[in-house]
């Protein structure tokens, strides 16, 4: 059955325009007198102005591997963020630590670390499935390179971007 | 026959069950589909009952003034419960017997001795190579609480002990089954291991002086049920979630021990023993279990090559094979001979079997591979299908008479041709010099060595981890190999790349598939009638007529 849409009479000032074209142009002409008076800034002037200051707290950035306050590489090499990665970006390769050194008592550290920072795809599953708080997503957003390997990040790159994170738990401490 | 076992009537939660005379509590459960968690208890081993983990509530028939058992009103014997747990796992079943494996009572004692067992316990799984497959996690999980009540310091105890060549043990993790012990003095029978101080101080140690240094000691890694021990070689490799487990056998001796092989992205980290009960129990020796890292080399043969003057050249698959081909047709029958091996697969050495009827040769034979037995799962013949090779035809009963006759011919240049399947010949008598010599030496095999140096045509081809077949143990039976990674580069399965050679000696043969093959045999060996590849199942069948003359070596 044919629908019969009702359609409201233009009254003569609608008809006209004019008034709907001069509100509109007040308009842009506020917005325009504001930007050249400095009032409102339109545009980020990206890259040498950056996001890193507006940042929220739980940004997500590339992921990281952290140190502690006690020189301590946290990573165990469990694996577990290598199993929980959804596009298997994280490649471990892990080693026994040899007597004699300070931490022998940890006995596993990665030997390998490396994100393929091409397939992350910053869910942040790694830093949530971590047992020992050793892998954190930082606020490093702009992750770049000119060849495929250099978008993966090796073990020290990961340390580089990570840096030393301070009041975390102490698990591996003398009486444990 | 002996008389058949008694079936006794087993009440469990509630349900009447019936069990044969003997049936110990803990299994009849697990037969009744209620699991009772177990530490120190292992279907192999006696059981002392000392982790306490399996208890339940019990209870016997309530007995009347006639000592007949009261019934009540379904005509079932009444049970009087016996007001404290017992242990499950050192009490056989007895008629009318009562069982509760899932009380209030039951579950509170779980909840109980968990919280025990984990006073101690360092909680270091993600640097435990048990992780993922501890029962100590497993069951923490299902009977234990997420949080710890104790405030105290944990004891200290010896850590990362080299309790053996192949064995390291973490004490602070040891629960004190006494799994590994004994294992060691009832089926290893060497009696090295043991508990050393009292109370929560006890740890696991060695006899002062000895080493755990069995050619079993592996196995007590198997059966620990946390990390406390764990196996030097696999130790820190790989995260057991990670591996594929492949159903296999052992190939590194006659007894062709059931096997699972832990691969994960085409590398080996491990093989452990799968029960087969006819074969090798839930057990396997540390030699064969070990013996795989070849297959992980990096001097893994990858391509074809041929001979051109004095060098090797990688050549195409087509260009090898119709090389080798056109180098055997220049002989006469007379001239060539084939040296095949034990470790070959049935499907193997029946294309074996037909290269040497198509070039209609009477000089072949295998190389026969001995070490010294023990009287446990190790085999004197250390090549798993000799069996196969007298079966298909491509030895005699005495592997390896016609080798001197054949290394004779070759010295002598009676023999001009040489097709090398698997074996290093200068290993096998053959003189280094001889074998420079030869018209067309085809060579067969996974890594170089003295023989594939001086190959003409080099054709590289699988390890046992890399392909399906059959092979046939010392006591007759047909077991099955299962591909667990893919060959490196462009190595090939070894019946392929004969089946191909044939092709180009005889003509087209039609077979294009690992099935195919075993249907031809089967079709062609009695003993094979009737089975195919998937009828072998993961145990296996017993083979009749097969010989079974060695002794018998797996015991229970």
């Amino acid at each position: 059955m044919a629908y019969t849409v009702s359609r409201s009479k233009l009254t003569f000032g609608e008809k006209l325009y004019l008034p709907a074209v001069l509100a509109g142009l007040k308009i842009t002409i506020n917005h325009l007198i504001k930007v050249l008076t400095g009032k409102t800034k339109v545009t980020m002037q990206y890259p040498e102005e950056r996001w890193d200051t507006h940042l929220p707290e739980h940004y997500r950035g590339a992921p990281t591997l952290v140190t502690d306050e006690h020189g301590r590489e946290r990573c165990v090499a469990c694996q577990l963020c290598e199993f929980i990665c959804p596009p298997r970006a994280i490649t471990i390769k892990p080693g026994e630590i040899k007597d004699g050194d300070r931490w022998r008592k940890v006995e596993k550290f990665p030997q390998e670390f490396e994100i393929d920072m091409i397939r992350c795809i910053y869910c942040g599953l790694c830093e949530e499935v971590c047992p020992e708080q050793a892998i954190f997503l930082r606020k490093d957003y702009a992750i770049t390179g000119l060849t495929r390997a250099e978008m993966v990040h090796k073990k020290d790159r990961l340390y580089e971007l990570g840096g030393v994170m301070t009041g975390l738990v102490f698990k591996w401490n003398e009486k444990k | 026959m002996s008389d058949p076992v008694p079936l006794l009537n087993v009440q469990i939660d509630g349900v009447w069950y019936q069990f044969p005379k003997g049936t110990r509590v803990i299994e009849a459960c697990a037969q009744a589909g209620k699991f009772v968690p177990r530490y120190c208890y292992h279907p192999k081993l006696s059981s002392p009952g000392n982790c306490r983990m399996c208890l339940i509530e019990m209870g016997m028939p309530r007995m009347g003034p006639d000592r007949k058992p009261e019934l009540g009103p379904d005509g079932k014997p009444v049970i009087n419960w016996i007001p404290r747990p017992q242990i499950s796992c050192a009490q056989d079943v007895a008629e009318g017997m009562g069982v509760r494996t899932d009380s209030q009572l039951v579950q509170d004692c779980r909840h109980g001795v968990m919280e025990f067992l984990l006073i101690n316990h360092p909680l270091d799984c993600p640097i435990c190579d048990q992780a993922g497959e501890c029962e100590l996690q497993e069951f923490s999980v299902q009977y234990g609480t997420g949080g710890s009540r104790f405030r105290e310091e944990k004891v200290k105890k010896p850590k990362h002990v080299h309790l053996g060549p192949r064995v390291t043990l973490d004490d602070e993790r040891c629960i004190l089954c006494s799994r590994c012990i004994r294992f060691m003095k009832e089926v290893a029978h060497d009696d090295v291991l043991g508990f050393a101080s009292r109370g929560s101080h006890s740890y696991l140690t060695a006899h002062p002086g000895r080493v755990l240094d069995s050619n079993y000691s592996l196995n007590t890694v198997d059966i620990c049920p946390v990390g406390a021990l764990t196996s030097t070689d696999f130790r820190f490799k790989m995260r057991v979630w990670f591996l594929k487990e492949t159903k296999s056998i052992c190939t590194s001796c006659a007894t062709g021990c059931n096997t699972l092989i832990g691969s994960r992205q085409n590398v080996l980290y491990r093989q452990t023993p799968r029960e087969n009960n006819d074969v090798n129990s839930p057990w396997m020796c540390d030699y064969g279990r070990l013996n795989f890292h070849d297959v992980n080399s990096t001097d893994r043969l990858t391509e074809p090559q041929i001979r051109h003057l004095s060098n090797l050249e990688t050549a195409s698959w087509t260009a090898a094979i119709s090389r080798a081909a056109e180098d055997l047709k220049r002989f006469q029958p007379t001239e060539i001979a084939v040296i095949a091996s034990g470790r070959m697969t049935n499907e193997e050495l029946w294309f074996a079997k037909k290269l040497v009827d198509s070039v209609k040769t009477s000089n072949y034979d295998i190389v026969p591979r001995t070490g010294p037995a023990d009287d446990l799962l190790l085999n004197s013949i250390r090549n798993p299908n000799t069996n196969g090779a007298q079966l298909l035809g491509l030895c005699s009963d005495q592997p390896g008479a016609k080798l001197q006759q054949i290394a004779d011919g070759v010295s002598q240049g009676h023999i001009k041709a040489v097709v090398a399947l698997q074996e290093d010949l200068t290993a096998a008598g053959f003189k280094a010099t001889d074998l420079e010599r030869l018209g067309a030496f085809i060579v067969m095999d996974i890594l170089p060595n003295e023989t594939t140096k001086r190959a003409t045509t080099l054709l590289p081809s699988a390890s046992f981890a890399e392909k399906r077949g059959s092979m046939i143990n010392v006591k007759g039976r047909l077991q099955r190999l299962n591909r667990a990674i893919q060959s490196p580069g462009n190595a090939r399965e070894d019946w392929e790349i004969l089946r191909d050679l044939i092709q180009h000696l005889t003509g087209a043969n039609g077979v294009y598939l690992i099935e195919d093959v075993f249907k031809q045999m089967a079709e062609n060996v009695p003993q094979f009638q009737g089975l195919s590849l998937s009828k072998i199942g993961d145990l296996g069948v017993s083979l009749e007529g097969v010989v079974a003359a060695a002794p018998v070596t797996a015991s229970a």
